[in-house]
């Protein structure tokens, strides 16, 4: 039996048929720029045509660190991963890591999305977030 | 603009226990104002980003000064830039002879909590402040040769600074190896590459200018926010594109406030700017066109940033060795470019400076950038 899980936030990814996930943006065609997480408007314009638009899940690191100390408000596992991933349609996006060794990533390699577990709630429901992994070889190892 | 800095004043930036943030607001402005030989002001501007309601009121409350128009100007690290630039213009503008400045903070320990983030954003680790700072520094080093060396070169220059600055919270000069043997807190920034958010309080008289006064002018001061889409700058959205052609808000300020003041980066000889940490005064010395941009690790290999150097950066010793106190952060380096150009600054006196810039950046994004001269 699986056990009950919910997303960090409503409305930034949703999980598909084979249990992967796919992050939500937004497309504005009038400014024909694209953003993450879906605003109400096109936050290059104001435009308020924003369309709902899924985002590709590979792309490569553009930059990474670990983040070593608990921040205040998270209560998941430290040290753990943190940087930008650029996607192929060219977005830069914000991401947790699945690996926490700096030291072990390389600009420009190849990253795919996954859904990550960011902690258990009191009456266990686990809080599911995305994160981005290298694309080969173990998530949470180094890079070849 | 035809603006004179009268009087100065400053609650020393650390930590105080039982000492309110009303208090060191009221141990700043009372300095300034004597400096200024207690001119009536017509308002007044605060700037704070933690204080609560009506920070401001209850300085000049606790000192029978209210009556007058008094705003509380929040604007992130660049708070009281904001401040300044909201009262210079007005005494430029005609409204007013004589505005009173000041900012004081007494800002929580730790890592800075901001409600400027989103609570699932804080819940799935992405709002830590120095993971972005980070991100950034790791971004210089990849495009502009800077080194884990150079930002301890920084930090090595700027606590030598502050060792001569009683009013600093570290007086203690630092060696390049002690800096890279404390801890890492996010790659590739170690601890001491990083600023304390702390306490304190600065303020600044400001007059119309008398012919031949002799005082300080304030030859520009320009605050500016970011343009949407770059994914690292002090805005901190969750995306952005490719940001090369992106001009970021520190460059948007020191455009408009050269032009302001009719003068250009060559015409500076001191320059106080924003060091959170290490990689972001390297950073600044690109923004603020101090150098060409990629060239801001030669610069400091040149020394000209050191003192005694061509453009001395930093030599109250900046946020690295004083501390950050937010609303009081941008007025304290104001306080120290008038020092230098009066020539009071003591060992810290950059030799003959005429004209200084003061140059802070933070969450919004804000940027602002004041200059004066003699």
């Amino acid at each position: 039996m699986t056990a009950a899980t919910r997303p960090l936030t409503e409305g930034m990814f949703r999980d598909r048929a084979d249990r992967s996930i796919v992050l939500i943006g937004g497309y504005s065609p009038s400014s024909g720029r694209t953003h993450f997480p879906r605003l109400a408007a096109c936050p290059y314009t104001g435009a308020d045509d924003v369309e709902e638009v899924e985002l590709p899940t590979d792309g490569t690191l553009w930059g990474w660190t670990a983040v070593t100390a608990r921040p205040p408000g998270y209560d998941g596992e430290v040290p753990f991963g943190f940087g930008v991933v650029e996607l192929s349609d060219g977005l830069r996006v914000i991401t947790r890591l699945t690996v926490a060794d700096p030291g072990a990533l390389a600009f420009g390699q190849p990253m795919h999305l996954v859904a990550d577990t960011l902690q258990t709630d009191e009456d266990g429901t686990a809080v599911v977030t995305y994160a981005f992994a290298p694309a080969s070889g173990d998530p949470h190892g180094s890079a070849a | 603009m035809d603006v004179s800095i009268t009087g100065i004043g400053l609650h020393p930036f650390g930590r105080f226990d039982g000492v309110t943030v009303t208090d060191m607001g009221v141990t700043a402005v009372r300095a300034a104002l004597a400096e200024a030989g207690n001119p009536r002001f017509q308002a007044a501007f605060c700037a704070t980003v933690y204080s609560g309601v009506a920070a401001g009121h209850k300085v000049l409350g606790a000192l029978g000064l209210t009556g007058v128009p008094i705003v509380n100007v929040e604007a992130g690290c660049a708070s009281g830039g904001a401040a300044l630039m909201l009262a210079a213009h007005s005494i430029a503008n005609g409204q007013y002879d004589t505005v009173l400045v000041f900012g004081m903070e007494k800002m929580p320990k730790g890592i800075i909590r901001s409600s400027f983030f989103e609570p699932w954003r804080e819940q799935g680790g992405l709002a830590v402040t120095p993971a972005y700072f980070a991100l950034r520094a790791q971004r210089l080093m990849r495009e502009s040769g800077v080194t884990k060396e150079h930002l301890a070169r920084v930090c090595v220059k700027n606590r030598a600074n502050g060792a001569d600055n009683p009013n600093a919270m570290y007086q203690k000069p630092t060696t390049a190896e002690d800096v890279l043997a404390s801890r890492v807190v996010c790659e590739p920034l170690h601890l001491h590459m990083l600023c304390s958010p702390n306490e304190g309080a600065a303020a600044v008289v400001l007059q119309k200018s008398e012919r031949g006064d002799g005082a300080v002018r304030i030859a520009a001061a320009a605050l500016r926010s970011h343009l949407p889409g770059s994914v690292l700058g002090e805005a901190t959205p969750m995306s952005g594109i490719d940001d090369t052609g992106i001009t970021p808000p520190s460059s948007l300020a020191a455009d408009a406030a050269y032009e302001e003041a009719g003068m250009g980066p060559t015409d500076l000889d001191v320059v106080e700017c924003q060091d959170t940490d290490a990689a972001r005064e390297l950073l600044g010395y690109e923004e603020l066109r101090l150098c060409e941009r990629g060239g801001s690790a030669a610069l400091l290999e040149s020394g000209a940033t050191e003192p005694g150097g061509r453009l001395p950066v930093n030599p109250s010793g900046g946020l690295l060795a004083k501390g950050e106190p937010l609303g009081a952060s941008a007025l304290g380096q104001v306080v120290e470019i008038t020092q230098q150009l009066r020539g009071t600054a003591g060992p810290r006196q950059v030799a003959g400076a005429g004209a200084g810039l003061a140059h802070t950046v933070g969450r919004g994004a804000n940027a602002a950038v004041v200059i004066l001269k003699r």
